[in-house]
């Protein structure tokens, strides 16, 4: 394969001798590779950190399977499950929340401000409380949950398409009536059913297994190549939906499938690690102002969601002394304050 | 039979119906101008025309096909459209917001070919950004910015290309520039244009098919020399007026009658 780089500067491309040609942004791939990095560093580090250290060295040598065999029950049965949970969770909020935000055009349009967090939450109480299931039934519940929310709010929102603030103000109305439903739900439960609720609405990544590993990773394989491969029809959306149609996008069609693989992406991933917030509402923007580029920023939004929260996952293990606090706690401060940073730039900016 | 036609269609929002058993031929090789007042369903039907809305009843027929019935993007490698309203996203480059317009043209495996490249360079230079490409589109001004969208179009390669109001808040000057653009797009490329204005002395000197419209049905259409007449603009625009010869082209020049005088005679 004999690869020519575009001398053209705004556009470059790779071409293939076979007339095949990709567009390529130089600048958003070291990003992603740096995130990917990144994170990957932050996941060998993570499984070396607990009661029983290993030096990083170590990490990698028992990951190759090369370790002893108290190493490689440490690394594959305990740590391993969770680092790979939290990539993969952070990697679909990311998804979720920049196919979210595309679509409404707003910053404010992610999945966790416009009640789908909440959604799989009131989804999981109502099998803690009710029920009082185990963990699988609660993950299903946390799905389901998420799903109905994100059905209703897409038929709420719905008139002649889905616009940017018909979605987050029915998104902000839904978030508010399920968060009352979690009240409920929380006083009427027992002691026992109320404290393991609020334990799982915090979010966290303690004790996960290959049991959460497994759905996560096949719902993750199959939705992100998915809504990755919807990215281009995305862009042109992102310019409204006239000059979207013009192109000969499927306006309508393509919508649905994203914002269904996002809702889908979203409640499997709070499923596997309760809601955690603000990485889906940060990601996509702080991946946005690394990569510099126009669009949704799709697979960088991703890179950037797991980095991120193996990022805060070891903040919450390590910056508090003994006290170990669940990751959402972590990604709730972080969230808070780029919250805070990006209202301020933008009013420097005047544009709020 | 032309390329693009409309055979009586009925078209409306819900149940709010604009236009009722209307059928439109555009020329082809025209430079169509669609003119009317507000609310004469105009620019529904230019929406129709480009497959945005569908008609309740009737058909929109593209090379004889039924519109809706054809793939989107072999619809939108043969119709382009230039909407009324488009948002840039933020931090686009002018280049890079052209290039969007080869989007019916690629696939998966085919996102930048050479060709693409060459047609996007040219669409660029016969719409006068070219030097503008590597700026950023929200630095523009609105009459470069109107360019760019042009562009955007152009590069899109349509032998057909709608333009929805394409001079609004523009000031005089970007205007005739904008439209001087058009004029040269249909005698150089031998596009099809088919364009919605509000100026009905725009369209007269520019256009060489109009179309009057008004309540949802067509009231004249034709060479503007032949059909715009004081009686016309009456009956389409409900004012009075001479039509004299444009001193500069000698297309009809609609002059609205002097306050006193329209007051005096008017319904």
């Amino acid at each position: 394969m004999k690869a020519t780089q575009d001398t053209t500067k705004t556009v470059h491309a790779v071409r293939t001798a076979g007339g095949l040609s990709f567009r390529v942004d130089a600048r958003a791939l070291v990003v992603i590779a740096l995130l990917v990095a990144a994170a990957s560093f932050a996941a060998v580090v993570l499984i070396g950190s607990g009661d029983y250290a290993m030096s990083p060295g170590q990490v990698v040598t028992t990951l190759l399977g090369d370790g002893t065999f108290q190493q490689e029950f440490i690394v594959t049965e305990l740590r391993l499950p969770r680092v790979l949970v939290g990539l993969l969770v952070g990697a679909a909020l990311g998804v979720g929340g920049a196919v979210f935000q595309s679509v409404s055009r707003n910053p404010l349009g992610s999945p966790d401000v416009l009640g789908f967090g909440q959604g799989s939450a009131v989804g999981a109480l109502v099998v803690i409380v009710l029920f009082q299931g185990g963990p699988s039934e609660v993950a299903a519940g946390a799905v389901a949950g998420g799903m109905l929310t994100g059905a209703a709010v897409h038929l709420l929102a719905w008139k002649r398409g889905v616009h940017g603030y018909r979605l987050v103000l029915v998104g902000i109305g839904a978030a508010a009536m399920l968060t009352a439903a979690i009240h409920y739900l929380i006083t009427k439960a027992n002691l026992v059913d109320a404290t393991r609720a609020v334990v799982w609405m915090t979010g966290t990544l303690d004790g996960r297994d290959w049991a959460q590993v497994w759905p996560l990773l096949a719902v993750c394989c199959v939705l992100i190549p998915l809504v990755l491969g919807h990215g281009r029809a995305l862009r042109m959306i992102e310019m409204g939906d006239d000059a979207a149609h013009a192109l000969g996008v499927r306006v309508e069609r393509t919508r649905l499938v994203l914002l269904s693989c996002a809702v889908l992406l979203v409640a499997v991933a709070t499923a596997a690690a309760g809601p955690i917030v603000f990485v889906s509402l940060s990601a996509p923007q702080v991946a946005r102002r690394l990569t510099r580029a126009p669009g949704p920023n799709l697979a960088a939004a991703a890179a950037t969601g797991a980095a991120l929260l193996l990022v805060a996952d070891w903040t919450a293990m390590n910056a508090f002394g003994d006290r170990q606090l669940p990751v959402g706690v972590v990604t709730g401060v972080l969230g808070g304050c780029y919250l805070l940073w990006l209202l301020v730039a933008e009013r420097r900016a005047g544009r709020i | 039979m032309q390329r693009l036609t409309a055979d009586s269609v009925t078209l409306g929002y819900d149940q709010r119906v604009i236009a009722e058993n209307l059928s439109v031929e555009i020329p082809d090789n025209s430079f169509t101008v669609v003119v009317g007042p507000n609310a004469c369903g105009k620019s529904t039907l230019l929406r129709a025309l480009s497959r945005m809305l569908k008609p309740t009843a009737g058909d929109v027929l593209l090379d004889g096909r039924s519109i809706h019935r054809m793939p989107a993007k072999q619809v939108a490698r043969t119709l382009g459209l230039l909407p009324q309203s488009s948002v840039a996203p933020d931090g686009i480059t002018v280049a890079d917001l052209v290039s969007r317009g080869r989007y019916p043209h690629q696939g998966l495996l085919r996102q930048w070919s050479p060709e693409d490249e060459r047609i996007v360079k040219e669409s660029m230079e016969s719409t006068g950004v070219g030097g503008l490409a590597d700026r950023y589109v929200d630095e523009l001004s609105g009459g470069q910015r109107q360019r760019v969208w042009i562009a955007m179009a152009l590069a899109q390669q349509t032998p057909l290309l709608l333009l929805d109001e394409p001079t609004t808040y523009l000031d005089i000057q970007h205007q005739i520039d904008v439209l001087d653009l058009c004029a040269e797009l249909h005698e150089t490329q031998g596009r099809t244009l088919v364009a919605v204005l509000h100026d009905l002395n725009h369209a007269a000197r520019y256009a060489t098919h109009l179309i009057a419209m008004r309540g949802g049905a067509v009231i004249a259409e034709g060479a503007p020399g032949d059909i715009v007449t004081a009686r016309l603009v009456e009956e389409v625009f409900g004012i009075r007026c001479q039509v004299i010869d444009d001193p500069e082209t000698g297309t009809p020049l609609v002059v609205p009658a002097a306050r006193g005088k329209r007051a005096g005679a008017s319904v």
